[in-house]
């Protein structure tokens, strides 16, 4: 029987099966290929390595930058908060210690991390890769089996360069259709997690797979793998294409010459067999959806920008039931009010969801001649200082700059407030990162999930909004965007 | 890592789903660079309201936390396993877990015991109407008892074998070092190393 394309990648990393079938097999034993270091995970593991006198066995598979704590103003100046400070210095010291490279903050490749590793071509279809990070799961928009990791497991990939896992369920999500013009991957995203819920997705790689998925864009491809997680899902894949070779070749680490047909040849392998099957098919329809935004504080509690906030008498589940009415009164919302009546104080395009060249310029065709709404704040945070250079040659930093946004350095900024971007308490946002959790974006902060186009046509309102919502659109909209 | 075989303490009820790891420490706790010492972080939002289950005794003495499903989502951040560990909880009982919470609960001791939602439910009832009472966790049995409610739980055999055990990851895996260095021997030349860096990063 044939293989998913999940299978194919686990079964080319076996270091060690492990022993026993079924629910009693111990894990497999996996090779990792591609091991991404940030400050806030990688501290106690350091510290592990260190305390057992253990090397960090492949230096040449590792790569570390900064991105949790720092600052998108000012980088040239020491960093303010002396908590955040030391950590940074810690990842410095850790790195010259043990010979990690690392993209500091200020240097030209510095950035998120899931950002950073497919800008250098590093990540590479049919690899493995992990990181001390959920979002880790964004590298599988190449065709790379890509997972977020705890401590213990940076400190157990840096001493062994594998990991012990049991093999994961597999979970086809069948998007066909085409993307109506202002709906984008983030919309198929928030769509997919609303059907299947927070935890629908536990225990299972999702492959994205059909005609909706095929003609995305790579940085969509990402933007789509990296909210698996907000499904539960442990990974998410998308089988690569020629798409995803034109984005990798030439890229600093590509392979090259007779390695590029190499690695060419293999990847055409990568995909899932006709004739094999997933544990679950899910199926979504892209011609019917439409923009899509959250009203709660988990990722699944999401619904179209055209409907209205729901009742917690909607959900049957009495613990949907419960979580609604909570969500609710945190979110400072009643039941029925129209979506598009929300009025967001904050607007944030940013993350490692939403922060790519293509989701600025799709934003920036939204809002180039137009105005801000004055009542609110828009902050344009790139994903790394790659991206931002890219931008700013595009002129797209005087677009966001006229329109009244504040133009940042790269980093993982108002995410999860780790750094000073962040929320004050009731404060709201329409923000186009991963999770709408509680004091997820400062305390007392409100987060809307939402696309770059919603989040710009949003800051033209001052109301959850649409490009559609738009009075008239000026000439040239529409086309750049990453759908 | 110390060995687990069974725990009793004080059960906490939280009639909360989606718990996730957000709300287990906040990410402004994330910035030490210690392994211990995240006791006050654990729940800090949360722990700011009076009402809140651990700030009434006797559950603020609790070291069995009962939660509702879909418990650890989001952030695979390992500080919630380290903060619910330095407040001195042993086991988490729910219905479902978000996996890397799961998996970073196994390499910290910290019993991760899935319980049907059913019987999570009559924990839940004799907590309430009996607060104080004891949650005895059992993970030779892999059975939870609390008052007249005795219960199953899931947790997978290789976990449950290391937790028993006290096991080391790391050393574990070092045991098959050479399968390790076998398997590098046979990686394609196409496949990336970072090292030398191929770009002028400054």
């Amino acid at each position: 029987m044939g293989k998913t394309l999940a299978e194919k990648v686990w079964d080319a990393h076996v270091v060690r099966k492990g022993e026993g079938e079924g629910a009693n097999a111990q894990p497999d034993l996996l090779f990792i290929d591609l091991h991404l270091v940030h400050e806030v995970t990688s501290p106690q593991a350091f510290e592990g390595l260190r305390l057992a006198g253990r090397p960090l066995r492949r230096v040449d598979l590792t790569i570390a930058t900064e991105d949790h704590n720092t600052p998108t103003l000012d980088i040239d100046k020491p960093i303010a908060d002396l908590t955040s400070r030391t950590q940074i210095e810690t990842l410095r010291a850790n790195c010259k210690e043990f010979g990690v490279r690392l993209h500091s903050l200020g240097d030209k490749e510095q950035g998120i991390v899931h950002v950073v590793g497919p800008q250098l071509g590093l990540t590479q279809p049919g690899m493995t890769v992990v990181c001390g990070d959920s979002h880790t799961s964004t590298h599988g928009a190449f065709g790379a089996l890509a997972m977020g990791i705890g401590t213990s497991e940076v400190e157990h990939v840096m001493a062994t360069q594998t990991l012990s896992l049991k093999p994961f369920k597999t979970m086809a999500i069948n998007v066909e259709g085409t993307l109506r013009p202002g709906v984008t991957a983030k919309d198929i995203i928030l769509a997919v997690i609303a059907k299947i819920g927070t935890g629908g997705g536990q225990g299972y790689v999702l492959e994205y797979r059909g005609s909706a998925i095929r003609a995305l864009s790579m940085d969509a491809r990402m933007t789509i793998c990296n909210m698996s997680i907000e499904a539960g899902a442990r990974a998410g894949m998308v089988a690569p294409d020629q798409i995803t070779y034109d984005y990798m070749h030439g890229r600093p680490h590509a392979p090259e010459g007779a390695d590029w047909d190499a690695a060419v040849e293999y990847w055409n392998t990568l995909h899932t067999d006709d004739d094999a099957t997933f544990d679950v098919e899910v199926d979504l329809d892209a011609d019917t959806l439409e923009p899509f935004v959250t009203w709660g504080t988990n990722p699944g509690q999401g619904v179209s920008l055209s409907a209205k906030v729901p009742s917690p008498e909607d959900f049957g589940d009495e613990n949907a039931k419960a979580a609604a009415e909570r969500a609710l009164q945190y979110m400072g919302l009643e039941a029925g009010t129209p979506m598009k009546d929300i009025r967001v104080d904050t607007v944030f395009l940013g993350s490692c969801t939403n922060s790519r060249i293509e989701d600025l310029r799709a934003a920036a065709d939204i809002i180039r001649g137009r105005a801000k709404d004055p009542n609110v704040r828009m902050l344009v945070v790139p994903g790394s200082a790659r991206v931002r250079l890219e931008a700013e040659a595009e002129g797209l930093d005087k677009v966001f700059k006229e329109f009244g946004a504040e133009w940042r350095f790269a980093g993982c900024s108002m995410c999860l407030g780790m750094n000073p971007d962040q929320l004050e308490p009731g404060e709201r946002c329409a923000s186009t990162s991963n999770r709408n959790f509680e004091g997820r974006q400062g305390k007392g902060g409100r987060t809307h999930l939402v696309s770059p186009v919603v989040a710009a046509a949003t800051a033209v309102r001052g109301t959850l909004s649409s490009p559609s919502d738009l009075e008239s659109a000026p000439a040239g909209t529409l086309t750049g965007i990453a759908v | 890592m110390e060995a687990f075989t069974t725990h009793t303490g004080i059960g906490v009820p939280l009639r909360q789903s989606n718990v996730d790891t957000d709300q287990i420490i906040p990410a402004v706790y994330l910035k030490r660079i210690t392994r211990t010492g995240f006791e006050d972080a654990l729940f800090a939002a949360w722990r700011k309201d009076e009402s809140f289950i651990l700030n009434q005794a006797p559950f603020s003495a609790g070291s069995v936390l009962v939660a509702g499903p879909d418990f650890g989502t989001g952030s695979s951040r390992e500080h919630a396993v380290w903060a619910l560990k330095d407040y001195g909880f042993k086991a988490v009982l729910s219905s479902r877990f978000a996996d890397i919470f799961r998996g970073n609960s196994g390499k910290q001791g910290l019993l991760a015991a899935q319980v049907a939602q059913d019987d999570i439910e009559l924990i839940w009832k004799v907590l309430e109407n009996d607060p104080g009472t004891e949650v005895k966790v059992d993970l030779v049995s892999k059975t939870v008892e609390c008052g007249n409610v005795v219960a199953p739980f899931d947790i997978d055999d290789y976990t449950r074998w290391r937790l028993l055990e006290g096991l080391d990851d790391i050393g574990l895996t070092l045991q098959h070092e050479e399968d390790i260095t076998a398997y590098e021997a046979t990686r394609p030349s196409f496949k990336p190393k970072t090292l030398p860096a191929k770009v002028d990063a400054q």
